[in-house]
């Protein structure tokens, strides 16, 4: 059938209808939805886990049993799940394994720009990369089959472009849920080294017959148009291409990344004057078209930074450039914020009044950083605020410890916060660790975790008491705030501080997006009240703003949460009594 | 038929999805090749955001560059004048007047633009503007805003009404169906 379909849906579907039985992830845009609405299929099983290593080792152990199986996860995912990717390519599997990674050029929502590319070939493990929607259906199910047929993983790279758009798919019917059979197999399945070493060599025959094959797949296709020139390309930098020159140029389009073909490129270039590379990011095709002592343009005309559009590729390959007129006014910026009545905001504003030195983690709660809460002094990658924190503590001592505190999530704590929570109490830093438990994963889109009590599909689950946890690993000083209660939260922060024992303050309240999630009447600026001292400006609420000298609350975003109004020396909120 | 392209630009949380969602059901059931690319996470939090809608016999890029758009739909004023650079020449504006403080205008640090619809029609370009908020109340939920953008683009698509009809069926919870029809017809007829 027919349909217009989310890249991220379109891999979903792809995975219904190869058979796949199992699904783990963590979430991270731009991958997100293709858990999400594989979870909408019931004959797949779906499951958010903690981490992507966790999910790929969960993926690992259901190929092992026999059951088709996938987990996705975003490039900096991939680094988390490094461990098991590097070996897994080592045993090999029983039933196929997909492993997509959703790479972010142009760092829509991601802390760098990395090409995971570099993973297929330092893994050793084949990496198919759809150019759309109809190519992320039908290269999901090609996966499977190359998984089965040369026994690897397979990975499948996507990016926020073919992730997050949505394009024609035709959908088909699902081939039932293949069974092998499990069978005990020590040499190719336990990695000690002996038998890594005897694996290792048919990793390395496998990457040639893997060669050979693409050479021939028609995942990769040359289409001759002009011969001036003749662009490799991949992904939606092809799109860009196609957009520009149309059939003017010839075009050798890859949609199986690694390993890379020769003869096919060798012959590609035979066709065509003046060969250039176009790919985002680093010069990887590049390189080995450099390898294959062809002359080749890539990087020094296109840039190593960003993600491409038809424009910039026409400015770089001589196409027409299009342009459009702009006014000569201002525009200013409109930067994400915190959401109003987000429950973080009372919290960063205790930290910014307390002048901490504060080590910050991923997710919604980064927004801190922005003024005019100005609160983070770190962000780097999930879990890095608590080991952080240890460390910056070990270095400065006393010095730091009395104002030095770490903020990380419900879920990222869970995701990867723990192990640091276990090196403070181990190592002994009197940190300061601040999990801000709001319930749900936030930045991603309100996925469940491990501390939620729900599953992927809403259903009770097992739940995680943060409290209980943080005892078990010997803190004994935990406690729980309400964020929308700045006295409490300054108490809180200033006593644990000073405290000489390490300690856990569990800022909870939950997403003021969650739908279950009550909220009270919007409040209004009594004017007469009113002295314009901009007090309740320095928590930074999209709802408030000043209009003619005194505050203004625009009611459609306020949800009365009631910060404001603590900071307010003159009692000008009211509450408005009616539901906003 | 040459690629077509609409962008509908607002603030993060305004319902930009459902209008591109609409778009994609209607032009594709036109029989149209359709290319909708969107932006989730950390730009939705009350960012700028924009999704690009384009159709027509082979889509090939998922988005529209700079001085390419056909027509520019917007949920707010500030947006609009942003995005401006991507209108193609003779391209169109439809705007809603509706006006968002962005976090530097709150703060202080920066300073909102006025009169941003004579600005732009003083340099040529086509802009229709409407109070979207308001008609969307009337129809009985400023959450419509969307819906009346749509209406009032619809003016200048040679499609008949019925297939429009249908896309909003297909897009909308049937709770919110007839709502969304007076929404529609509001913003068509304003």
């Amino acid at each position: 059938m027919k349909q217009l379909m989310l890249g991220n849906a379109a891999v979903a579907r792809g995975l219904y209808e190869a058979g796949c039985a199992v699904v783990s992830s963590y979430p991270g845009t731009p991958s997100t939805e293709i858990t999400e609405e594989a979870a909408k299929y019931d004959e797949i099983y779906c499951e958010w886990a903690p981490n992507e290593k966790v999910a790929m080792e969960v993926a690992f152990g259901a190929a092992l049993a026999g059951k088709r199986s996938f987990c996705g996860m975003k490039h900096v995912g991939l680094n988390v799940a490094a461990d098991p990717l590097f070996t897994v390519s080592y045993t090999g599997i029983n039933a196929g394994m997909v492993i997509a990674v959703a790479d972010d050029p142009g760092m829509h929502s991601s802390q760098n720009e990395q090409d995971s590319r570099h993973y297929a070939i330092g893994a050793k493990i084949p990496m198919l990369e759809p150019a759309d929607s109809k190519e992320a259906l039908e290269f999901t199910k090609r996966a499977y089959e190359i998984s089965e047929e040369f026994d690897t993983p397979v990975l499948l790279k996507m990016c926020t472009r073919v992730a997050h758009s949505q394009s024609i798919v035709n959908t088909g019917e699902r081939a039932g849920t293949p069974q092998k059979p499990y069978e005990k197999n020590i040499a190719k399945y336990v990695m000690m080294p002996g038998n890594a070493k005897r694996r290792h060599p048919f990793v390395e025959d496998r990457t040639r017959r893997l060669t050979e094959y693409a050479e021939h797949c028609d995942l990769n296709r040359m289409e001759l148009g002009g011969t001036e020139m003749g662009v490799i390309t991949s992904s939606t930098c092809y799109q860009y291409v196609k957009e520009v020159f149309g059939d003017t140029v010839s075009v050798l389009k890859l949609g199986m990344v690694h390993p890379l073909p020769v003869k096919l490129i060798l012959d590609f270039a035979s066709h065509v004057d003046h060969l250039i590379v176009v790919e985002e990011l680093d010069p990887i095709i590049e390189h080995h078209c450099r390898q294959l002592g062809l002359k080749v343009s890539g990087k020094n005309i296109l840039p190593m930074e960003d993600e491409f559009s038809q424009n910039l590729v026409a400015e770089k390959l001589g196409g027409t450039v299009h342009r459009g007129v702009s006014l000569e006014d201002a525009i200013p910026p409109r930067p994400p914020v915190m959401c109003a009545g987000c429950p973080h905001r009372g919290l960063f504003y205790t930290l910014n009044k307390n002048k901490c030195t504060v080590m910050g983690d991923i997710g919604c709660y980064t927004l801190g950083a922005v003024a005019p809460l100005s609160a983070i002094d770190m962000t780097l990658c999930m879990g890095a605020s608590i080991s952080g924190i240890h460390g910056f503590n070990k270095a400065l001592g006393q010095e730091s410890e009395g104002k030095t505190v770490a903020v990380i999530g419900d879920s990222t704590f869970m995701h990867s916060g723990m192990t640091g929570l276990a090196n403070i109490a181990y190592n002994q830093s009197n940190s300061t660790v601040i999990i801000l438990d709001n319930s749900i994963t936030g930045m991603t889109g309100h996925q469940h975790n491990p501390t939620t009590g729900y599953n992927i599909k809403g259903d009770p689950a097992g739940k995680i008491d943060l409290e209980q946890l943080c005892r078990a690993m010997g803190f004994q000083r935990v406690r729980v705030v309400d964020p929308y209660n700045l006295k409490e939260c300054d108490e809180a922060v200033k006593e644990e501080l000073a405290d000489p024992e390490p300690s856990v303050i569990i800022s909870r309240r939950p997403c003021a997006l969650l739908k279950y999630v009550k909220h009270n009447p919007p409040l209004v600026v009594n004017e007469e009240k009113c002295v314009g001292c901009k007090s309740c400006m320095k928590i930074g609420c999209p709802a408030i703003s000043i209009r003619d000298g005194k505050a203004h609350v625009d009611s459609t975003l306020c949800v009365g949460c009631g910060v404001c109004e603590q900071l307010c020396p003159v009692g000008a909120f009211e509450s408005t009594g009616k539901e906003g | 038929m040459a690629t077509k392209n609409i962008m509908i630009v607002g603030v993060g949380g305004q319902g930009s999805l459902l209008a591109s969602k609409l778009l994609g059901h209607l032009l594709m059931e036109q029989g149209y090749d359709v290319k909708v690319s969107e932006v989730h996470g950390m730009s939705q939090r009350g960012g700028s955001v924009v999704t690009y809608v384009r159709y027509g016999d082979r889509v090939n890029s998922p988005v529209i560059d700079k001085g390419e758009a056909d027509y520019i739909v917007s949920f707010e004023l500030l947006e609009a004048a942003r995005w401006l650079n991507y209108l193609r020449p003779n391209g169109q504006i439809v705007t809603s007047t509706q006006q968002i403080d962005p976090m530097p205008v709150i703060t202080g640090a920066a300073q909102y633009p006025e009169n941003l619809v004579e600005k732009m029609r003083a340099k040529g370009i086509k802009v229709d503007a409407l109070d979207c908020l308001a008609l969307a109340e009337e129809a009985g939920s400023s959450k419509a805003v969307n819906i009346v953008l749509m209406g009032r683009l619809s003016h200048y698509f040679d499609l008949p009404e019925e297939a429009w009809q249908k896309s909003i069926e297909a897009c909308v919870p049937t709770k919110f169906l007839e709502l969304n029809k007076k929404a529609f017809e509001l913003g068509k007829n304003a």
